[in-house]
């Protein structure tokens, strides 16, 4: 379904009423859930959009590298404002949540095509040169470094591979892992991978020879391995690298993978955002499978049958949570599922499905090459092997480290040559913001653990808008499934915006404890348990930040009295006159 | 494995069959679970999360969490208590609900679940105040989004006992909304006799059913007469078991 709906985008340039009533015939089912798919992919539109379409990250690292006077640039020169469309229908210009290009920020996808460290001044000249060549690939003079110079990728992105390590960028021949793997029984293998004590490198940390035991052992005729390349944490772009530069290593993993839990089908799920990368991965898969690497009796091995097709993304990073990511590639709306069953049990199509990271994937040929104990040697005691981590923000090395779990962050910081730190932010939105004090402090499992983003922010930057930025982005990524995170995490964001205008007051710092406290509890999914985190964690580590925004009040009765007041206005607007707001009744405990 | 289990709510011992949930299992026993979204007769889908308890010292949705062996549930606990609140007001502020002149008013499940929550002042949270279409298209059903709390069960209880899809949803975050099968409702195949169109499935006064509102005086109306949840905590102990469809459809609602 998400590759019909990208087929007619591309074409029209929409998916309208009438293109989803069709869909709808065609494809049995109600123009209702077309129209409910569509309306869930960002990349996707029911309007009709411009031929080259302009989505500019506006990240608050994109921000602090300053897209916004880009953005009026790209205003004032094709005439239009953001969010709107040329009237030839020529341009559309919208803003997108991070593309995966921080470390040459800011960045712009002008229809696939990457555009990174934009300036104000370069705007005139990209748009000159797209409406003389109409094609966006023309913006590409220069390529980057490595494969992005191969003819199927010519981007000008970086790889800004900053510091290699043993794991991913071991040497170890081509091919290595597999050929030992299929040496061995698939029950050997899972037992290799087990001992190695690998943990799973997009976020959660499951292990994940636990993970490949439970599907194998799930009763089922076919199993399915996953590759989830989303990347869509605010500042995560590893998984870009290893794509572009570890592919083969990338696909060598996961046949690896199938080989150990039995399955016969893979699917590499790529966000929307790396499309410019897709031709290069058909290429390497059509390669692998003339080599014999995969399709049927792969390597010899009789019996031994396993292939993969790509899948596209359209626009959400809630298709990272494993089970959405799942109703994704089934078609559908990216909700997550409930859970049990977990995917392991009844995944894809309900069959055991095994999802994991790109990371995690290119982990396991070295690993089943040169054998647990080497693995388990380097990191740390719970989190063995290393990390490849995503540095970007206010420092003069962004870009890739592949450095052993166990590292602290100072010594990031201090490789990366971070200027004057006052608060990074590890793991993305979703992760833990931190100041100075804990900058000894290790990432691993068993302190600070992340997916790969270590974002970086300078002593003039403002915790509080940094905040803001996260909570907008969440707000938008909700899938809208349940309640708290729907919701609440608007007020959420209200509730902060109330003290950055200097209107908060201490009991607000308690009010949003609460309402954190209520959104972890009783969400659904991962997104709404941590999605109070950017503003609950600079809470606990920059108090100060916040409490000289507070106004001080004599005494309790004026500022219930303030609330009470704004409230009454608000109410004779809105004309409520409900019971159950005006007359109190009952007493709250 | 077909042996009835042990699960302790409160402190009090209840059964629960193998894959029952909790919230079927609280049933059975006469235990109120407060809920908006999963209502007798349709496939749970744990979205409103008002059902959410505290299993094993983990807060879940009770409406979809299966029941397991020995499990402790914690449901009428204050911790528990206020989360409730706060996602019944939550639904209160998202959408418009002025209840005074709102046709479901008496027997509507979000205003009966305030009323049983002891929600009274609505001081903490601002307003939304969203700008929603209303639908009078056809001829006998009107749907005014500003009191949908997006509780999906009009798309189940068209989907899978009308075998119609009149409804699904559309948008994704706070702009998620109830779309219909076409242009408008007049354009679709619904008809006032569905079940989707039933008194029992719009837990709110978002599905209408025109010249038939207001039809109980004040007074007399559903949750007039008694609070929401009292059926459950009256009944018998060898009364008639909740009623579930084929779980045909996944466990979420999807297919
Ligand atoms: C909101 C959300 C977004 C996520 N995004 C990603 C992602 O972009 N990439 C990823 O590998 N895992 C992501 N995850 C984690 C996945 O759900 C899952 O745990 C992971 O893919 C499993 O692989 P691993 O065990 O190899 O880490 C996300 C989780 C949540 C809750
Ligand atoms: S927590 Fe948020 S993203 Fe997850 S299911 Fe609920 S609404 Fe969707
Ligand atoms: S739907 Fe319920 S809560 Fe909303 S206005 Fe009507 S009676 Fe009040
Ligand atoms: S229209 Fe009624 S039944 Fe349907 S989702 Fe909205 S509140 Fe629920
Ligand atoms: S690309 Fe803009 S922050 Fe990642
Ligand atoms: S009743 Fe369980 S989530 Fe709504």
């Amino acid at each position: 379904m998400i590759d019909i709906l990208w087929a007619v985008q591309d074409k029209l340039g929409c998916i309208d009423g009438e293109a989803m009533s069709l869909i709808a015939e065609k494809t049995g089912t109600y123009r209702v859930e077309v129209e409910g798919v569509v309306s869930f992919y960002a990349f996707f539109s029911s309007v009709r959009k411009g031929k080259i379409v302009i989505r500019l990250c506006d990240d608050i690292v994109d921000r602090h590298a300053g897209v916004f006077a880009v953005a009026k640039s790209f205003e004032n020169t094709l005439g239009i404002k953001l969010g709107e469309t040329t009237p030839d229908h020529w341009f559309s210009l919208e803003y997108t949540p991070c593309i995966g290009m921080c470390d040459q920020a800011p960045a712009a996808l002008v229809n696939d095509v990457v555009v990174t460290n934009l300036t104000p001044a370069k705007v005139k000249g990209i748009v000159r040169t797209l409406k003389k060549t109409r094609d966006p690939r023309a913006l590409v003079t220069k390529t980057g470094d490595g494969n992005n110079g191969h003819r199927l990728i010519a981007a000008m992105v970086k790889n800004n591979i900053r510091h290699t390590g043993p794991v991913l960028f071991d040497k170890s021949p081509a091919e290595a892992g597999l050929k030992q793997a299929l040496t061995l029984s698939p029950g050997g293998v899972l037992e290799l991978v087990v001992d190695s004590r690998l943990r799973g490198r997009g976020g959660a940390g499951f292990p994940t020879g636990k993970k490949w035991r439970y599907a194998a052992a799930a009763q089922a005729a076919l199993r399915y391995v996953i590759c989830n390349a989303d990347e869509g944490e605010p500042g995560t772009f590893k998984d870009r690298v290893l794509l572009t530069e570890r592919a083969q290593l990338l696909i060598e993993g996961m046949t690896i993978a199938a080989y150990a839990v039995g399955a016969a089908e893979g699917i590499l799920y790529l966000r929307a955002e790396y499309r410019y990368l897709k031709a290069y991965l058909e290429h390497i898969l059509a390669r692998r499978r003339s080599r014999g690497l995969l399709g049927d009796n792969i390597m010899g091995k009789a019996g031994f049958h396993f292939d993969i097709r790509i899948q596209m993304g359209a626009g959400a990073y809630i298709c990272g949570e494993e089970s959405s990511l799942i109703s994704s590639c089934e078609g559908k709306r990216g909700e997550p599922k409930n859970r049990p069953p977990f995917p392991v049990q009844s995944g894809y199509l309900g069959l055991p499905t095994v999802v994991n990271n790109v990371e995690t994937f290119c982990c396991v040929p070295p690993l089943i090459a040169r054998g647990p104990k080497w693995f388990t040697s380097i990191g740390t005691p719970h989190s063995s092997g290393t990390k490849l981590l995503s540095v970007s923000g206010d420092c003069t090395r962004p870009g890739v480290y592949e450095l052993p779990f166990g590292v602290s962050v100072q010594d990031v910081l201090d490789k990366a040559g971070a200027k004057d730190p006052a608060a990074v932010l590890i793991g993305g939105a979703s992760g833990d913001m931190i100041g100075r004090p804990e900058f000894q402090r290790r990432i691993c499992f068993e302190d600070l653990p992340t997916a790969g983003a270590i974002t970086t922010f300078s002593s003039h930057r403002n915790v509080l808008e940094i905040a803001n930025y996260y909570m907008d982005f969440f707000i938008d990524e909700s899938c809208g499934y349940c309640t708290p995170c729907r919701v609440g995490n608007v007020f959420m964001k209200q509730g902060l915006e109330k003290i950055m205008q200097g209107l908060g007051e201490a009991g607000d710092l308690d009010y949003l404890r609460e309402l954190g406290k209520t959104i972890i509890a009783t969400s659904r999914c991962g997104l709404g348990h941590t999605s109070p985190n950017p503003i609950l964690s600079s809470m606990k580590s920059f108090p100060l930040v916040y409490s000289a925004l507070l106004n001080a009040h004599p005494n309790e009765f004026q500022a219930g009295f303030n609330i009470q007041s704004a409230l009454d206005e608000a109410r004779v607007i809105a004309k409520r006159r409900s019971l159950i707001y005006d007359v109190s009744y009952g007493d709250e405990e | 494995m077909n042996k009835t289990m042990r699960i302790t709510v409160d402190g009090r011992k209840i059964r629960a069959s193998p894959g029952q949930t909790i919230m079927d299992a609280c049933d059975d026993a006469g235990v109120y679970v407060p809920r908006l979204c999963d209502v007798e007769g349709l496939v749970p889908q744990g979205s409103c999360r008002v059902c959410t308890v505290k299993a094993d010292g983990h807060t879940v949705a009770a409406c979809t969490e299966p029941a397991e062996p020995g499990m402790k549930v914690e449901n009428d606990t204050l911790e528990i208590k206020n989360y409730r609140r706060d996602l019944v007001r939550m639904l209160f502020h998202e959408g418009n609900h002025l209840c005074p002149i709102c046709e479901a008013s008496g027997r509507c499940e979000l205003q009966a679940m305030a009323y049983r929550l002891r929600i009274s002042q609505a001081t903490k949270y601002p307003y939304l105040q969203p700008v929603r279409p209303v639908d009078a298209s056809h001829p006998d059903i009107a749907l005014d989004n500003n009191r949908c709390i997006l509780c999906g069960r009009c798309i189940r209880a068209s989907r899978d006992v009308d075998g119609k899809h009149v409804f699904e949803y559309v948008g994704r975050g706070i702009h998620k909304r109830i779309g219909v099968n076409a242009e408008n409702l007049a354009a679709t195949n619904a008809s006032i006799d569905d079940y989707a169109m039933s008194l029992e499935v719009c837990p709110v006064g978002c599905i209408i059913r025109k010249r038939e509102g207001f039809f109980a005086p004040i007074g007399a109306r559903q949750f007039d007469r008694e609070p929401i949840g009292m059926d459950v905590e009256t009944r018998q102990e060898h009364h008639v078991p909740k009623r579930r469809p084929d779980p045909a459809f996944g466990n979420d609602g999807t297919k």
